[in-house]
């Protein structure tokens, strides 16, 4: 794998991930996440979407006439979207309830059009594959988080399994109702933020403007 | 005290720049500070009356806290007394009951001195928890932000102390003062850059991560097995006359000595904190007449509507301002001086808009018997809109007396 193959794959993780950077796909991110495995059912579908939209994109990407390309890519996305949800419907009939609308607004996210216009329609179609994936993993990589965080601390579940015992059952544990609802994921999202910012100081936006200093110590 | 200040100067060179704990400058400072006054006063633009610094704002408005805090403490163990006698319980359980047998005070409900004694066994121990891990935060970011230890976090405490339920589990009282402090407040960068509340951020977070201890329905009384309602429970079912078919007068409301959080419940103590508070210009007086007159404005409105189904609609709004945490929330939480409107004619709309919210909550959601903390957050993301409309609008207004004059 050279390094140009390597860079598409596992910058979207930490260093330009969709969801902690470009802070795209969040509404997804927030509505999903109480559960592990719905979870990792839509990371499982918003990558394969991402990957074959990117890919068939790609293939057509010069025979797009460009005032259209934004329908076409739409089109091409919704097939694949529409496949995805059959498929969910037909061999994981409770998690693709579970997941309700938000396997159909696969259409609507942005990190799948993002990916077809800023990527797929100006590379070939292997590294377009590779691009989605990649984005993919990046965007699992922060649902999984989250998912796991809420369900742990939530329910004191992870994937069905009890792993704190919960007072109602005669254990220890009470469970966050925080974490069980959407703005509980909001708060675990910006923490991973914060966190990811703290590590890659790079990613810190500029300030808009800066307050004045106050404190002596603060010039230090 | 001279041997004090000796002590301090000979540590001195070891916290300072360059010296071997440069990272706990802040501690030495706190601690400095706390004896004697600040080495540096504020110099520049807005402190043109007196030398008034934050470190005297807020011990006032700790010192606005005192008639709220015995208060408080008095009705928890009255409460938890006048329990214990109805239910026939002859000590209480656990460390308290020791601590209190062993005293020999006891447990008469009409002894005032018993009472205090009981409340203040849960007050302390709620209030040192939230004390120490707010501490801990404090100390922690002043270290990594580089910034002084300041005496918000001594406000935040004591508020978030008096607005829990006396049966908070003390890892309850760490979890959301936690929450209050980093996340309500040192993420945006420490006190003076929050624009929520951090003691009421800390409390809402308890109120919906753990909404069966925390809601306000249930009765929040300090003795295991017993049951019933507070005030505003009893109002969501049965409006005013379900309140004084419970007993409960109008009086006793406004003094304080009813069922709620444990140190909200006593408008007559936060009324006597707020003729101080507001004295010494640290609360601003627009801000409570603003929720004043909303709530006024917002019961009367519902009293009018009327409604079969809903017998909130026709508490009437001397009701409203006794019950729950209305008062406590509106002269101390609502005046907050980072997290209010700054302009004065947007504090006028700050305050009504609290106003207006909390009755709304409490009359239309079936799910919130008490709706003035979520009103006080609500208002507090929409402060700096507000003083951004009224400096706009008063930007508009001098430019067109200007164009009427060069005309």
């Amino acid at each position: 794998m050279n390094s140009e193959t390597k860079k598409v794959i596992t910058d979207p993780l930490f260093n330009n991930n969709p969801i902690a950077l470009q802070i795209l796909g969040v509404c997804s991110a927030l509505a999903v996440t109480s559960k592990l495995a719905p979870s990792l059912v839509m990371c499982l579908a918003l990558t394969s979407v991402l990957a074959c939209s990117n890919v068939v994109v790609s293939v057509i990407r010069n025979h797009i006439p460009s005032s259209i390309r934004i329908i076409v890519q739409m089109i091409i996305i919704s097939s694949l979207v529409i496949i995805v949800d059959q498929l969910l419907k037909a061999f994981l009939f409770e998690i693709s309830k579970q997941l309700s609308v938000f396997v159909g607004l696969i259409i609507t996210n942005c990190i799948v059009l993002g990916r077809a216009e800023a990527y797929a329609m100006k590379n070939s179609p292997g590294m377009s594959f590779l691009d989605g994936i990649g984005n993919g993993l990046g965007y699992s990589l922060i649902l999984i988080l989250v998912g796991s965080t809420r369900e742990l601390f939530g329910s004191g579940t992870l994937l069905g399994y009890q792993i704190l015992p919960l007072v109602t059952d005669g254990g220890w544990f009470t469970p966050v109702g925080l974490m069980l609802v959407p703005p509980g994921a909001f708060f675990i999202v910006g923490l991973l933020i914060w966190g990811l910012r703290t590590w890659k100081v790079e990613q810190v936006e500029n300030p808009e403007y800066q307050i004045r200093h106050v404190h002596r110590l603060e010039d230090a | 005290m001279k041997g004090l200040r000796r002590l301090m100067d000979r540590l001195n060179p070891l916290f300072a720049k360059g010296g071997k704990y440069e990272k706990y400058y802040a501690l030495f400072e706190m601690i400095d500070g706390f004896f004697y006054s600040l080495p540096d006063v504020n110099q520049s633009a807005p402190h043109v009356r007196d030398g008034s610094d934050l470190k005297r704002v807020m011990m006032f408005v700790v010192v606005g806290l005192i008639p709220c805090t015995f208060m408080g403490m008095y009705n928890t163990g009255l409460q938890a007394n006048a329990a214990m006698a109805s239910l026939g319980i002859e000590a209480a359980a656990g460390w308290r009951g020791g601590v209190l047998d062993g005293l020999g005070i006891g447990y008469d409900p009409a002894n005032i001195w018993a009472c205090t004694w009981h409340g203040f066994l849960y007050f302390f121990p709620i209030y040192v928890v939230s004390v120490g891990v707010a501490g801990i935060w404090e100390v922690v970011f002043a270290a990594i932000r580089n910034h002084e230890i300041n005496e918000g976090a001594l406000v935040t405490t004591m508020l978030f102390a008096l607005i829990v339920p006396a049966t908070t589990p003390l890892w309850q009282v760490a979890l959301g003062i936690t929450f209050g402090i980093v996340l309500g407040k040192e993420v945006f960068g420490g006190t003076g850059k929050n624009f929520l509340n951090p003691a009421l951020t800390g409390r809402a977070f308890l109120y919906f991560s753990f909404p069966a201890e925390h809601s306000g329905d249930a009765v929040w009384t300090a003795v295991d097995g017993f049951s019933g309602a507070t005030a505003l429970g009893l109002a969501a079912e049965g409006g005013v006359s379900a309140i004084q078919d419970g007993g409960i007068t109008w009086m006793q409301s406004f003094f304080g000595t009813i069922q709620g959080s444990l140190g909200e419940t006593s408008a007559f103590a936060c009324l006597l904190g707020a003729i101080f508070i507001v004295y010494t210009g640290v609360a601003s007086w627009r801000i409570i007449a603003g929720v004043f007159l909303g709530v006024i404005a917002t019961s009367t409105l519902f009293n009018l509507i009327g409604s079969e189904a809903n017998p909130m609609f026709a508490v009437p709004w001397y009701w409203h301002l006794v019950l729950g945490g209305l008062a406590f929330g509106m002269i101390f939480m609502a005046t907050d001086p980072v997290s209010a409107a700054m302009t004065d004619a947007g504090r006028w709309i700050f305050g009504i808009l609290i106003g207006l919210m909390t009755v709304l909550i409490r009359v239309s959601n079936p799910a919130f018997p008490e709706g003035i903390m979520l009103a006080i957050l609500f208002a507090n993301i929409f402060a700096p809109l507000i003083d951004y409309a009224v400096v706009q609008v008063h930007i508009a207004k001098r430019s067109r007396h200007l164009a009427r004059q060069s005309n």
